[in-house]
């Protein structure tokens, strides 16, 4: 018998229905992506840029002509350069140590690692601003910023890195010893290119959280001002459409910044994954990639 | 002896930082906790009644954030599970874009974010002309209700609760739901009995990575809510940082902590604890 058409919709409907949800989703994600884009073309009359007025490219033309903008958005570039940087040097440190060692009060490190990604941002905040002021020798500004960030990115670092040091195959690090490498040429040549990806996207993460924070900074600035706490200032007196070209700016260039970091992944792996075809006479199916 | 100082001398650097600016910190917020009186003149004498007031005054502040964050975390749940199970099962070659999807809000900042939410529901917004023909905006206002603030919590920790989620149910073995389709299971039995048990340990670090941080917000509830949205964590800011009263706002920060810290145990003993402390969440 055949069906009605309505009732083979019902049917494709019910049949599909965690794929539209999904769909929905997706498009809930990105809607306020779009919203941003669309709104910095906008030409608002008065001082808020919530509602649409006519297209203009003169944001996009002045996008950089706010000095204060420029300013908060150069400090918080140096602020999240600096923070990468020792975040994830001290990070990577961690995580070697917690792959590579078994030692006394290891559970303790980790636990150490642990809390401060389930800690509220803004008790963070709290706690890091009662200790300066009690404290009293540091003055809050730059200097209060770089640690804070430090603090709060050392822990991502150490989960992204720890998590492609588990999956590496230390065969590759014994091949070049019993080759006659040194330690240290061990380290250089065959460890450090094989999780450089993780590295990478560890780097990135930092650059990514420290970028974005408020909460934390907005207890911790003093007078410094970094592009989140400009907007969260400017916000009362209507947002500058400048604010929303900026964060596109920056929504392109970590785009391209991922494309990057998935090509030299990509690199990576094939690096790694020599290895298999030559293990295939060792009762290793070819083709079954290292462990990854 | 040397090779065993190995990775101590690694770990230095990283623990004196946390040590120094996370651990000390919070015992010098519990210290100003007891503190009593007021800036330049703060007086440490076991004041508790700094706890007693923090309770009193702002309870009504600490339940609405715990509400909030719960029905923020419930919601995001809802919508994260089939995108994830879609990434993960139906995708094939749109899986990274997909993936790509999730975490693009994160390329834009936070602020943002919320305040693009601020135009989305502005009060002539196509949104909220909708909403308000569908009789979900009393009086043609989203913005300034519960609703705005949750909708705008649910959104910013969306992707938490999708990666996790994602990471796990790509890590069942396909055979089991099939085999499970084998012994005459339907497919809302397999899905019941098979995949949404395998995928428990995503769905714990998910709803942790989204309520803990939707507890302590204050961003949505300062661009979306009004006067009677407040959440604790703008009570904690307006008195650490506009009206002074540390040794009040640091007794909150601690209860706040406390609070977290009991849910997420209750929550853990629950749900079972293999599913938090085996994964490494994302």
């Amino acid at each position: 018998m055949r069906e009605s058409g309505g009732a083979r919709a019902w049917r494709w409907l019910r049949e599909h229905a965690v794929v539209i949800a999904a769909g929905l989703v997706v498009l809930y994600l990105l809607i306020p992506i779009a919203v941003i884009f669309f709104f910095s073309f906008n030409d608002p009359q008065g001082r808020y840029n919530f509602t649409w007025q006519g297209f203009t490219l003169e944001h996009w033309g002045n996008a950089f002509g706010i000095e204060e903008l420029t300013d908060a958005l150069l400090t918080s570039l140096k602020l999240a350069v600096l923070a990468t940087v020792i975040a994830t040097i001290v990070g990577t440190l961690m995580a070697l140590a917690l792959v590579r060692h078994n030692f006394f009060g290891r559970r303790l490190a980790n636990f150490l690692i642990v809390i401060p990604m389930a800690t509220p941002e803004v008790v963070m905040g709290a706690a890091l601003l009662s200790f300066f002021l009690i404290l009293g020798t540091f003055s809050l500004g730059f200097q209060t910023l770089l640690i804070a960030h430090v603090m709060f990115c050392i822990s991502f670092v150490v989960v992204v890195v720890r998590s492609r040091l588990i999956g590496f195959d230390r065969n590759l690090e014994e091949a070049a010893r019993d080759l006659g490498a040194t330690s240290l040429q061990t380290f250089r040549l065959v460890t450090l290119p094989l999780i450089l990806p993780g590295i990478f996207g560890a780097a990135m993460l930092s650059f990514a959280l420290s970028i974005d924070d408020f909460v934390i900074s907005n207890f911790n600035s003093g007078t410094t001002v970094t592009f989140p706490l400009y907007i969260f200032g400017a916000a009362q007196r209507g947002i500058p459409v400048e604010v929303n070209v900026i964060a596109m700016i920056l929504f392109f260039f970590t785009v391209a910044a991922m494309g990057f970091a998935t090509w030299q992944q990509r690199r990576a792996e094939k690096m790694a994954s020599v290895r298999p075809e030559q293990e295939a006479g060792a009762g290793m199916p070819a083709g079954v990639p290292a462990a990854t | 002896m040397k090779r065993r100082a190995v990775p101590y001398l690694l770990l230095l650097p990283g623990t004196a930082w946390l040590l120094l600016f996370f651990v000390v910190p919070l015992y010098y917020m519990a210290e100003l906790s007891l503190n009593s009186g007021v800036v330049g003149e703060l007086e440490f004498n076991w004041n508790w009644d700094n706890y007693n007031e923090a309770l009193s005054l702002y309870d009504t502040q600490f339940i609405r954030s715990f509400v909030y964050a719960g029905v923020a975390t419930v919601a995001a749940l809802l919508l994260a599970y089939p995108l994830a199970y879609t990434i993960a099962f139906k995708a094939g070659k749109w899986r990274n874009a997909l993936l790509f999807a999730v975490v693009a809000p994160f390329f834009t900042t936070y602020l943002i974010r919320t305040l693009a939410w601020e135009t989305i529901l502005f009060d002539e917004s196509p949104v909220t002309e909708i909403l308000d023909a569908l009789g979900l905006a009393p009086e043609g206002h989203v913005l300034a209700t519960s609703g705005a603030v949750i909708a705008g919590l649910t959104y910013n920790f969306l992707p938490f609760m999708i990666l996790p989620i994602y990471a796990s149910l790509e890590r069942i073995d396909v055979r089991l739901i099939e085999a499970s389709k084998d012994l005459y299971a339907s497919a809302a039995q397999s899905f019941v009995r098979v995949t949404l048990p395998l995928s428990a340990p995503g769905v714990v670090a998910g709803t942790l990575l989204t309520f803990i941080p939707a507890v302590g917000d204050y961003v949505n509830a300062q661009f979306l809510g009004g006067v009677g949205n407040r959440m604790i964590g703008n009570v904690i800011q307006s008195l650490y940082l506009t009206q002074s009263n540390y040794p009040a706002a640091a007794a909150l920060s601690f209860l706040l902590m406390a609070l977290i810290m009991v849910a997420v145990f209750v929550y853990i003993r629950f749900a079972g604890s293999e599913a938090l402390m085996g994964e490494e969440a994302v």
